[in-house]
């Protein structure tokens, strides 16, 4: 008898890994009580200068930590060692994204009891980061006026996997003619109920919001610690 | 362009599922693919076949089933497929959706073997 082929029903999801790996990260995170949030966008769009800014102003206040995804030099983990903040970077070769076993090497080392609040700045890419959590508890979307109004519908997945926009360089936002209410409009349409931010690192307007909203966060997981406020890190649920 | 790991994952997975199911050839491997997964499927088709060179699934072949997106509308209370991943509104009264119910699956459902 020759034999036939026969359908084997299996339902893994592909990135159980990383999922096991981040979930692994998540715990270890509330266990130590410190708060991640991680940050994607374009190359160029000003997580760096947006990271320095946050960094300086938490300093004084928090103890803070930052992890840095690039895929060569050090450049953006010398510029936020500045804030005499412990930085790592991590380098990722030609890989397009941080994945949760890299956010795991990296923190080899560091003890995350002395850590409040940990910034984990992913590689300058709109697509690849998307499809991989990394145990965050809130990721930011940023994008800068000079990008274009229709940036959220040219990269709706990466828009509707985060929690939180941020709209960056609002300081040249007359000199590039952006229609900022039209930019609102597509980030809603992509995700609904995204709170957005409108900053300047340069000129610092907006950050105090950004930051508020951080300290509320966490003393809103202290008081929870069980539940996660990414239920599901894709969830496409607002936490308003 | 991650297509290409998302392809080494499911060799790897696909192996170790047949190693765990005593072994076997595996004539093809059923995926289920949503619109927010964040995966091209022409480019991950084409990596398949580089990720699976040199494995126990050389010559076997990737069959994507895409999966609709499907969404909760809080003003009609209820799930709706929704024609784009650039407008998640209720195809029906524009109400922005509240949760996303289908769409995000990146999953290994079934592999074609012969056992």
């Amino acid at each position: 008898m020759t034999p036939k082929p026969r359908l084997v029903e299996v339902r893994q999801n592909v990135l159980k890994h990383n999922d096991i790996q981040a979930r692994a990260l998540r715990e270890r995170f509330r266990q130590a009580g410190a708060f991640v949030v991680s940050v994607v966008s374009s190359p160029g769009s000003g997580k760096t200068a947006f990271l320095e800014r946050t960094l300086e102003l938490l300093k004084p206040h928090y103890r803070v930590a930052a992890l840095v995804g690039d895929l060569a030099t050090e450049n953006d983990a010398l510029r936020l060692a500045r804030s005499h903040a412990p930085v790592k970077q991590i380098i990722t070769g030609t890989v397009c994204h941080l994945d949760a076993d890299m956010v795991t090497k990296a923190l080899e080392g560091w003890d995350l009891n002395e850590i409040e609040f940990l910034f984990i700045e992913n590689v300058g890419n709109l697509v690849c980061p998307s499809s991989y959590d990394l145990g965050e508890d809130l990721r930011l979307v940023l994008l800068s006026v000079t990008e274009g109004e229709d940036k959220p519908l040219k990269y709706p997945t990466i828009f509707n996997t985060a929690d939180v926009a941020v709209v960056t360089k609002v300081d040249l936002a007359s000199a590039v003619e952006v229609d900022l209410n039209l930019l609102e409009y597509n980030i809603q349409r992509v995700r609904p109920g995204m709170q957005t931010f409108h900053v300047s690192a340069k000129s610092g307007s907006g950050i105090d919001s950004w930051l508020q909203l951080l300290q509320q966060l966490k003393v809103r997981r202290r008081g929870n610690s069980v539940q996660t406020l990414r239920p599901n890190a894709v969830s496409s649920v607002g936490f308003s | 362009m991650h297509e290409l790991s998302i392809a080494i994952s499911i060799v790897e997975m696909t192996e170790n599922e047949v190693e765990l199911k005593g072994g076997g050839v595996v004539n093809a491997v059923h995926l289920k693919l949503g619109p927010l997964a964040g995966v091209v499927k022409d480019a991950l088709l084409a990596s398949y076949d580089m990720a699976a060179e040199g494995t126990t699934l050389e010559g076997s072949k990737l069959i994507i089933e895409e999966v609709p997106l499907v969404g909760y509308c809080p003003g009609c209370q209820t799930e709706s497929v929704l024609p784009s991943i650039q407008s998640l509104t209720c195809p029906r009264c524009d109400t922005p959706i509240s949760r996303v119910v289908k769409g995000r699956e990146l999953e290994v459902f079934a592999l074609e073997m012969m056992l």
